[in-house]
């Protein structure tokens, strides 16, 4: 026992305990800590979104019997169509439309329940946050059956004024309106929510600060409320931008990107050239045509953040 | 301690007999011993037929000591094109994969020829159609099985009372059971006066005018009456021709009796219009037929399928295959083809088509004529014409006869039906045109 002791003493080893103490160190300092409690959520991006990314980036110059590498033919080829150029335009007036739509009655609403007290705001809370919690696979087809032109309780309603029956999904016009629809309905709850929360975080003094100025409610929200939530408005609008952006099971189940092509989004129109019509490249390209629209338009949200958190 | 040793004769000696012991001995089989196969079926629709694919799968297995494993898959939300895609990629998946119409040729490069189980299987069961042969076979190599679940042909469904009373067709004395049909009057022509009748009595036909399959494939074998090709055979573009221009004109006044809301449909709608008593007559398989002997057995009962009328180019129905495929990277591929061939003998087709109530059809001239589709009812003898037991139909698909990695573009993105929306909702009909040749240019992308 004597030896052992006398072996654990050796010079030789006295770097150990110092190892020991510096990895300790590491464990105990909050990046690394940090880094490994993340470890799982990287791990899982990794494979299930950057691998993929960037699988697709690859199939995306390839030709179409994905035989052999074609570069940026595949692209140059989408230029040229009209219908691409439909798509481009249609994922733009979607997205931005019901954004607007979105944030706008995101806005009002959470303001209304702000102001309900208590125990009965969170009844409303919960209730209000029933379209984001539902399945859209789920809630579209629920849609689906409203907007049904010979059978649904929109047009048989519409009957009893006189009105219709109105093909929801089978004229150009209603079928965009339609689907702009049920995204405002399904995503507004997550505005809702996200706004309730900035609201919750603005200090009472500062209105009841304004009052005392003479601010009226206009002037409260201008002065106060919006420069307190431009944030959470930013943070929110780019998230959601992305999200409607690449949406693909509202349109899918409602229209599936007619009539006559009219409500087809990058992700639609991609199922239908990469998967139906078996041109995996080409598909691929065009779901890669979200991605610089997108980073334009996180570059720009992103830095209005970075710029104001600064001025903080 | 002696030490024994092994001489070389003795090695020699030794081996030889003991190899001659291996070879000899009889071979005993274990419970699987020709290995697994993994098969993934099309998801019947009709409620009970997975059941006869299943215990076909299983008495071959146990003939054949093949451990089988079945995985149905739905078609929709098009998840069977998705495994198909998937597969293909991986290289790695089923054994034997169904897959709709046009994938044996999409997934031509990974699947296995099949000519060894097909040159048997027509000499057994009779010639295979041109729209079979189109879509399963590449350059005299056969991709693919056709197979009898899912098959369909979409032809018409009338209702025998408002089709008399309306339009003035006797439906079942124009195709009678068990007779040939007496069908000479049952043109373009008339389906259109009968249509332009129905609508004003308030009962449109139900023809879809969206972009999935039922309205792609009736437009399919309207345009053909018409001789109508958007790109022929050699993968010329012909959309500017006047047999296109004919289809067009004849088109345009069709959708002006259609229902308003038919751009938006999809394959349920017609069902839907169908059963709900709306209409007088669909093109579909019989599975609307099907639904409204359970949910509205007074309208199935006037029900009537039966051939789709003729055009100047002559009378073709839409027919919508299925085929099984085998995968070139499968694991048990002569296992896989030893039960292709069982599932295509004569007893196990009358079994799918029985399980299915008519609805499956064999792809082979000498299977048109079971007794299920005579005695399916009601009425009885509903469904007698329905895999068209007389020969009066070519069987086409939309699309064809472009080369079909051309024609599925064309087919998937319904520039048939669109082109013909566009011109009836008031574009020029050359602009129309013009559209439907750019969307061909861009289709012959290789």
């Amino acid at each position: 026992m004597a030896d052992v002791v006398v072996e654990q003493g050796r010079p030789a080893r006295a770097a150990s305990p110092r190892k020991r103490a510096s990895l300790r160190n590491a464990m105990g300092r909050k990046s690394t800590v940090a880094f490994f409690l993340t470890l799982p959520l990287i791990l899982l991006i990794a494979l299930l979104v950057l691998y993929p990314a960037f699988y697709s980036v690859y199939l995306a110059t390839l030709n179409k019997a994905m035989t052999k590498f074609v570069g940026l033919t595949n692209f140059t080829f989408l230029f040229k169509r009209e219908t691409f150029w439909m798509v481009v335009r249609q994922s733009c007036i979607f997205a931005i439309t019901a954004v607007v739509f979105k944030a706008l009655i995101g806005f009002i609403v959470a303001h209304f329940v702000h102001n309900i007290p208590g125990k009965k705001q969170r009844k409303w809370r919960g209730m209000l946050l029933v379209p984001w919690v539902i399945p859209p696979a789920m809630s579209t087809l629920a849609w689906l059956w409203l907007f049904d032109p010979s059978y649904s309780a929109f047009n048989y309603t519409l009957s009893f004024f006189g009105i219709g029956p109105i093909p929801w999904l089978g004229d150009t016009f209603w079928a965009r309106f339609s689907v702009i629809l049920v995204n405002v309905w399904y995503g507004a709850p997550f505005f809702l929510i996200m706004y309730l929360a900035a609201l919750k975080s603005v200090p009472d003094q500062l209105y009841e600060a304004a009052a005392i100025d003479g601010a009226n409610w206009w002037q409260k929200i201008w002065h106060i409320t919006l420069p307190m939530m431009r944030n959470i408005i930013a943070i929110t609008t780019l998230f959601s931008l992305i999200v409607t952006f690449a949406n693909f099971d509202i349109v899918r189940i409602l229209t599936s990107g007619g009539p006559l092509d009219r409500t087809h989004l990058f992700a639609t129109w991609a199922f239908q050239v990469g998967i139906q019509s078996s041109d995996i490249p080409l598909g691929a390209c065009v779901s890669l045509f979200m991605v610089p629209i997108l980073a334009v338009a996180a570059v720009f949200i992103l830095r209005d953040v970075n710029k104001r958190g600064n001025e903080a | 301690m002696s030490r024994k040793t092994l001489t070389r004769r003795q090695f020699v000696a030794a081996t030889a007999m003991s190899s001659t012991a291996l070879i000899a001995a009889p071979y005993v089989r274990g419970a699987y011993a020709a290995g697994k196969l993994s098969i993934g079926f099309w998801d019947h629709w009709v409620p009970g037929a997975n059941d006869a694919s299943t215990a076909l799968v299983k008495e071959w297995g146990e003939k054949e000591k093949v451990e089988v494993s079945i995985d149905y898959i739905t078609s929709n939300n098009k998840k069977i094109e998705l495994t198909a895609a998937a597969e293909a990629q991986a290289k790695s998946g089923h054994d034997i994969l169904q897959m709709p119409s046009w994938w044996p040729h999409a997934y031509s490069e990974n699947l296995e020829p099949l000519n060894d189980v097909m040159e048997p299987l027509i000499k057994q069961n009779g010639e295979v159609n041109d729209t079979v042969k189109y879509l399963g076979r590449s350059g005299g190599k056969w991709l693919a099985v056709p197979a009898t679940p899912g098959s369909q042909i979409k032809g018409p469904c009338s209702r025998i009372d408002l089709m008399k009373k309306h339009a003035g067709i006797d439906v079942q004395e124009m195709y009678p059971v068990g007779a040939p049909p007496k069908a000479d009057n049952w043109t373009m022509e008339t389906f259109l006066k009968a249509a332009e009748a129905c609508h004003k009595a308030g009962f449109p036909f139900g023809i879809g005018l969206g972009e999935t399959t039922d309205s792609v494939d009736t437009a399919g074998a309207i345009f053909q009456s018409f001789g109508a090709e958007l790109v022929n055979a050699k993968g010329d573009i012909t959309v500017k021709t006047d047999a296109v221009r004919q289809a067009l004109e004849f088109y345009k006044k069709l959708i002006a009796v259609l229902p308003t809301d038919a751009p938006s449909w999809d394959d349920a709608s017609n069902n839907k219009w169908l059963i709900s008593g709306r209409g007088a007559m669909i093109l579909n398989p019989p599975s609307a037929w099907a639904v409204a002997k359970r949910d509205a057995p007074q309208v199935a009962e006037q029900c009537w399928t039966h051939g789709f009328p003729s055009g100047p180019k002559g009378r073709f129905a839409p027919f919508l295959p299925y085929f099984w495929g085998v995968w070139a990277f499968g694991k048990n591929k002569e296992a896989a083809k030893s039960l292709l061939v069982h599932l295509s003998s004569p007893a196990a087709i009358e079994k799918f088509v029985a399980a299915s109530g008519g609805y499956d059809l064999p792809a082979y001239a000498n299977m048109t004529k079971f007794k299920t589709w005579a005695e399916e009812g009601p009425p009885k003898g509903t469904l007698f014409h329905y895999p068209d037991p007389y020969k009066q139909q070519t069987m086409s698909i939309a699309a064809s006869p472009a080369p079909p990695k051309i024609a599925q573009q064309i087919y998937f993105q319904a520039t048939l039906t669109k082109m013909a929306l566009r011109f009836a909702q008031g574009e020029k009909l050359e602009t129309a045109l013009a559209w439907a040749e750019g969307e061909c240019e861009g289709f012959m992308r290789t």
